[in-house]
């Protein structure tokens, strides 16, 4: 069962002109078993999907090779097509195409016999659920049935290796699950041989072996203990009786001897350079320290926070830990939803929504594709008018108020929405002036925005050339140019590599603290641990409104003691499922 | 609110010209194509290819086809000996016009009997057939006043004295070239306007700008200043490339010109981006600006004149700005006129401009998809 | 388990079924292929004629006699004039100005005495120069109207008529000169441009911006089989357009088809192949929707209105320009169209021209067919 599916050799492509060439994978040598899923793991920008693309034999390398299936992927490209299966990013679905249609169109590319289709169309739809779909257009397909149509269409032809570039990026959780199950399941019944790339570190955990791909090299390859192990002994479960896990987390951050703070809970998770504890949390009596067995993602922040300066991720937390002392004194409320309703067609997509946000507090709105939740959101921007009830933003109604209400709030949508062919600092500027912004205080604004978001060095780079991280923190220096009081926040960090996410939170936690409300939607369970409050919303409606560890105290049970956010979520979904059904 | 729309104004030239390649499709092609429609938009026909079928060896004969020799407009192609020669030639195109001259033509004319003379014409293109015809009439015309003359025979008791105002010699390049005008001013417009909205809708950018507390009018009136811009500074680059390279007589005055061109403007760019404000997507807003401009320049008169067409397409015209413009620069060129004549042609590209703009402006915040 | 014979056939078939729903399925490829043509045709086949007809003139006799009274009958009888009679010759000349006339009529106040004289009387004709054709066309029409005038004179006089050289004209194939007769005919080239480049021009690209070319690419389908599913569909559909069009010039609007209607679908199908490739060259080369509308903008309509020769007669452009309308398209479908509608099977036309499309079609889908490697670099 050992033998290499897929091995590449010192693999080199780099894209675009003489000038600005850009090296996307750089002498890249690695092998992945057959029977097993491997994952690629890594950044954004790691070179992930150009090595899918080498592998599909759909680009030609400058240098090496990479056999697949024991074929060459570049010179006997058509071969190599016609035994594997790929789903690129964006799924290859004709959306204008029934579920039906699809399916019948990859099989006859596929050459796939019309005698063996139906038990394979319905073994198919059985595994993904989407047998009561046949007839609708894959365009009205959620994210997640999306994605396993786009799988059940790459698996018509069972192929002997499986090619998924980056199949769970903005989809929930529930999906993501259903997804794991089918690929478990083609595995262990079908003895299919997977690569997965992914950007999300806990699926990583699930796969037989990793290769962390980073800028262009390969960092390492082993099964995903091996990672883990790293650090092994250096992981710890930090509290502070009295002291808000956030507030914590950012008191931490980044200070010596410290690689990796992050909000777990009720405790913050701290990787250490060494084995001891540093002086930080040595320092303070009153902190709490368990030490916790490591997981993936403490090995690999290590892995690739110790080849960064350590200059980058400072700033930062420097900006965190800069921030005014907590204002705790005022405690109005800012955002007012009462009985919201919103219609599309004879569908009600948002129906009879409630809730209420502090001054100061981070909401979080979670869900899963489809509940209503993007809705709920352009509603609350004013980008959508409430067929019934009420929105009030900073004390205005925006029925009467939007444009007075707009002033005082800052919008962040998950496009990063720019002007991408417009300069970092022409982008800026503009947002700055749409505010009203204007002499000095422009002036001083776009400043504080390019030093704040270390975005100097780009200032006259055209902003759809960014890396995404980049794009994510001009997106948001644009939307708080103007120091809003409420900021919201649309999937801020969907695919975003778990560097840049970490970092995103950091400046969220420093704004919260400075008295700013934030509002933020995410796929990321995690990242609810971030927030004060959750909302969580299925089928257009709220299932509960709470605190992070009540909604977790809630799902807890025998056969799970200490659920996580996403067992809390997905235990609320089924729940709501089968009472309505 | 001055400043606000002015770095609106500043973003949105940015976002059309920062692209090299945007810069070359906004202002390359137009250039390019005023020189070759300008040369190829004429009625008037230049070295009309005829063949000669010559039975009669007079002297007559010879003169008169001597004044076909002669004449700049026509060139021959060939000398026929038979009849069966002629259809072969027409029907491959290679003559348009046969003169044939019986065998007692000569003889005719001595004799004071009307001489029969037969002309054939390719009537292929009823146009080029008609304008053809028109040109050997006054050859032979020519040619009958000049034999009446000279043998002091009874004329005819009654001339007909031509005279064509405005355009002297009727050359039809004055007529088309102003249209031409007109009509790459409405493509540079629709190019200009067409995507803006949608393709911001696209990129979610849109969302953006509504999240500000920028109004509809401003924003409006940000996306709307490129249009008039681009299209001042384009159509007074083929305003120079018209009278200095093509010779066109501007006759009448330059502030007519440019307040019918601003109207014209305020129409076109009002017509654009209301087809972006209804559209979600680039493709729909590319489709609209098609469906939009193709009848636009059909019924604007530019080839086929309005009065020629039956009355419900007359009535389906006046909607479209083109026609007002067209009428303007026709006028001002070449006719010499001023505002008291062309105020019938102002008002309704300024009621159109408004109509479209005030909708497209409220479209933008309440389209939603 | 190779992919045989059978799996190629299979996987065109399949590629064609996916390209007639998507077309099916998005209205606005059935507006462009079926409702345009029905629109532009009645637009043109009723709404645009080239042909005055009742063109208003205005007459003025400085002293009204029973000579100008006969001449101002003699115009009321021709179905191209609506002839009313001004005051004065200011008067008729601010019409002429404002619009409201087409042409002045002008009969001095010696009319009658001259017309007795020997240099006979002097008939001023003023016309608005400004459309030069119609300014012609009219001028042509008073010739008519002015000959009819003088015959029917002198054969009430008994005298005849001194007219030295006859000139008798014969039109052949469109004897009555109806526009309509050769626009409609040039309309089905230019529909068909735009049926064939507009639909197309943003097929590929569409397939490159939805990430849909990716997961085709990494199928046994070769990239030609991909090609040639779209080429299939569209000239299916470009047929029907052609058809409908055909069809609505014969029954509707009574233009003629003189030649062959099988040589007109042969040659038809190769423009369609020509017309499809610019399409397929344009949407492959610029890979973006964006750039190629614009593109399909630019290089489709004004050319095929100006340059294929469906209004303005080629022969009369100077040579550059001429030499550029060799690389439209539409310019060789226009001759065989107007030729096989009006003239009948002329094979010293059709077979240059059809030789010409045939080769356009050969260069433009093969640097389609070049261009789109199953690569993505």
């Amino acid at each position: 069962m050992s033998e290499a599916i897929l091995a590449a050799e010192g693999l080199s492509k780099s894209f675009g002109a003489e000038a600005k060439r850009v090296t996307a994978l750089d002498q890249v040598s690695l092998r992945a078993r057959a029977g097993v899923v491997t994952g690629l793991i890594g950044p954004d920008a790691a070179g992930k999907t150009t090595f899918m693309r080498l592998a599909a034999g759909l680009l030609t390398p400058d240098a090496g090779r990479i056999a697949v299936l024991g074929l060459d992927a570049t010179r006997d490209a058509l071969k190599v097509q016609a035994l594997l299966g790929y789903m690129p990013q964006r799924f290859g679905l004709y959306e204008d195409l029934s579920v039906q249609e699809n399916l019948d169109l990859y099989a006859d590319l596929q050459g796939v016999p019309r005698a063996d289709r139906a038990p394979r169309y319905a073994e198919l739809m059985h595994m993904t659920g989407l047998a009561p779909f046949m007839q609708r257009l894959a365009g009205r397909l959620s994210g997640g049935m999306k994605q396993k149509l786009g799988l059940a269409c790459t698996l018509v032809r069972a192929p002997r290796l499986l090619l998924l570039d980056e199949p769970t990026v903005g989809v929930d959780p529930v999906s993501r699950r259903e997804l794991w199950a089918i690929v478990d399941r083609l595995v262990r019944a079908e003895g299919m041989s997977v690569l997965l790339s992914t950007a999300y570190l806990d699926e990583a955990e699930r796969c037989a072996e990793v290769i962390l791909l980073h800028e262009g090299r390969v960092l390492d390859q082993g099964p995903p203990a091996k990672v883990s192990a790293r650090t092994t002994g250096r992981v710890w479960a930090v509290t502070r009786p009295g002291t808000r896990s956030r507030d914590l987390q950012a008191q931490l951050e980044g200070r010596p001897g410290i690689v990796d703070a992050l909000v777990q809970g009720e405790h913050v998770r701290v990787v250490t350079a060494a084995a001891e504890l540093p002086a930080a949390i040595v320092d303070d009596k009153s902190i709490v320290v368990r030490a916790v067995p490591p997981r993936f993602e403490d090995g690999f922040i290590d892995m690739l926070r110790s080849r960064q300066p350590a200059a980058q991720h400072g700033t930062a937390a420097a900006a965190a830990a800069d921030a005014a002392p907590p204002r705790t004194d005022n405690h109005d409320i800012v955002i007012r939803v009462e009985g919201v309703r919103r219609r599309f067609g004879d569908f009600w997509a948002v129906d009879g929504v409630d809730f209420q946000i502090r001054r100061g507090e981070i909401f979080g709105l979670l869900g899963a594709n489809g509940a209503g939740k993007t809705t709920t959101f352009r509603m609350l921007c004013g980008l959508l008018p409430a067929t019934a009830g009420r929105l009030e933003v900073a004390g205005l109604d925006l029925r009467h108020a939007a444009a007075a209400a707009r002033q005082r709030v800052g919008y962040m949508s998950q496009k990063f929405s720019l002007y991408g062919i417009l300069s970092v600092a022409q982008n800026l500027d503009f947002f700055a002036s749409a505010y009203g912004l204007n002499g000095a205080a422009r002036r001083t604004r776009i400043d504080w925005a390019l030093t704040e978001f270390e975005l100097a060095e780009f200032a006259e780079q055209a902003s759809a050339d960014l890396p995404l991280g980049f794009k994510q923190r001009l997106a948001m220096a644009c939307a708080l140019m103007h120091e809003p009081e409420i900021i919201f926040l649309d999937e801020p960090t969907s695919g975003v590599d778990p560097l840049a996410r970490r970092e995103f939170w950091q400046r969220i936690n420093a704004l919260a603290r400075r008295g700013v409300t934030v509002l933020v939607t995410t796929h990321f369970m995690e990242e609810a641990e971030y927030c004060d409050r959750l909302a969580i919303m299925a089928a257009g409606k709220i299932l509960a409104t709470d605190e992070p560890a009540a909604i977790k105290a809630r799902a807890r049970s025998a056969e799970h003691p200490e659920p996580s956010m996403e067992d809390a979520f997905i235990g609320l979904i089924e729940r709501a499922a089968g009472s309505s059904a | 609110m001055w400043r606000r729309i002015l770095a609106l104004v500043r973003k949105e030239f940015l976002a059309l010209l920062r692209d090299p390649k945007s810069r070359i499709v906004l202002i390359g092609p137009p250039l390019i194509q005023l020189l070759v429609f300008g040369y190829a938009a004429t009625f008037d026909l230049q070295e009309v290819p005829y063949a000669v079928y010559n039975e009669d060896r007079g002297a007559a004969a010879r003169d008169l086809l001597a004044a076909f020799a002669g004449a700049p407009s026509f060139q021959k192609v060939a000398d026929l000996h038979a009849e069966a020669e002629i259809a072969p030639l027409v029907d491959a195109r290679r003559a348009l016009v046969v003169v044939h001259i019986g065998p007692r033509f000569t003889a005719d004319l001595l004799a004071g009997r009307p001489a029969p003379l037969q002309v054939i014409i390719d009537g292929r293109n009823s146009n080029t057939a008609m304008v053809a015809q028109n040109y050997v009439r006054s050859i032979v015309d020519r040619y009958n006043d000049g034999w009446i003359a000279a043998r002091d025979r009874q004329g005819p008791p009654a001339r007909l004295v031509m005279r064509a105002w405005f355009n002297p010699n009727l050359e039809s390049r004055w007529f088309f070239i102003p249209g031409i005008i007109g009509m790459l001013t409405l493509v540079v417009t629709m190019l200009v306007t067409a995507l803006t909205v949608a393709r911001e809708r696209e990129q979610g950018t849109f969302d953006q700008l509504l999240v500000t507390p920028l109004r509809p009018d401003e924003m409006l009136l940000g996306k709307m200043v490129p249009g008039f811009v681009i299209g001042f500074v384009q159509a007074t680059a083929i305003l120079l490339v018209a009278t200095l390279w093509f010779r066109v007589p501007f006759l009448g005055s330059l502030p007519a010109f440019y307040v019918g061109l601003a109207l014209f403007l305020l129409s076109s760019v009002g017509a654009g981006l209301l087809i972006s404000a209804l559209s979600a997507t680039q493709q729909q807003g590319l489709l609209g600006a098609f469906v939009f401009m193709v009848p636009a320049v059909i019924l604007s008169g530019f080839a086929t004149p309005i009065e020629n067409m039956p009355a419900f397409v007359q009535t389906l015209t006046l909607i479209d700005p083109l026609r007002y413009f067209l009428v303007v620069l026709r006028k001002v060129f070449l006719e010499g006129a001023g505002f008291a004549l062309l105020v019938d042609q102002f008002w309704p590209m300024a009621l159109i401009g408004v109509v479209t703009l005030v909708l497209a402006g409220w479209l933008f915040r309440h389209r939603m998809y | 388990m190779s992919p045989a014979r059978g799996g190629a056939a299979m996987r065109l078939s399949g590629l064609l079924r996916k390209e007639f729903l998507q077309i099916v399925r998005d209205p606005s490829g059935i507006a462009i292929a079926f409702l345009m043509p029905i629109f532009l045709l009645v637009l043109f086949g009723y709404g645009v004629s080239l042909d005055a007809d009742h063109v208003p003139v205005a007459l003025v006799a400085d002293a009204p006699s029973q000579d100008s009274a006969d001449f101002l009958a003699a115009l009321q009888g021709s179905h191209y004039f609506v002839p009313r009679v001004a005051g004065s010759l200011p008067e008729a000349e601010q019409a002429l100005r404002e619009g409201a006339v087409k042409g002045i009529i002008h009969l001095s106040a010696d009319f009658s005495r001259r017309l007795r004289q020997a240099d006979g009387a002097p008939i001023q004709v003023l016309v608005n120069g400004v459309d030069a054709n119609t300014a012609r066309l009219v001028e042509g029409y008073v010739t008519g109207a002015w000959g009819a005038w003088l015959a029917a004179q002198s054969a009430r006089r008994g005298q005849k008529l001194d007219m030295p050289v006859d000139l008798q004209p014969r039109i052949w194939f469109n004897s009555e000169l109806k526009s309509r007769n050769y626009l409609v005919p040039g309309l089905v080239a230019i529909i068909m441009t735009l049926i064939g480049a507009l639909l197309t021009a943003l097929v590929m690209a569409r397939e490159w911006e939805r990430g849909t070319m990716e997961a085709l690419m990494v199928t046994p389908a070769s990239m030609s089989e991909v090609l040639l599913g779209k080429l299939g569909a569209y000239f299916i559909l470009g047929t029907g357009g052609m058809l409908l069009t055909v069809g609505l010039a014969v029954w509707l609007f009574g233009v003629p088809l003189r030649g062959s209607f099988w040589l007109l679908w042969g040659c038809a199908s190769l423009f369609l192949l020509a017309a499809l490739g610019m399409g397929l060259t344009i949407s492959t080369l610029a890979r973006s929707q964006f750039v190629a509308g614009q593109i399909a903008i630019i290089a489709t309509f004004l050319p095929a209105f100006l340059l294929s020769g469906f209004i303005f007669d080629i022969g009369s452009m100077p040579a550059v320009v001429q030499a550029i309308t060799h690389l439209i398209v539409a310019r060789y479908f226009v001759a065989i169209v107007q030729t096989l509608f009006l003239a009948g099977n002329v094979w010293s036309v059709i077979l240059p021209n059809a030789a010409a499309l045939a080769l356009m079609a050969a260069i433009f889908l093969g640097i389609t067919w070049r261009k789109s490697r199953k690569r993505l670099d």
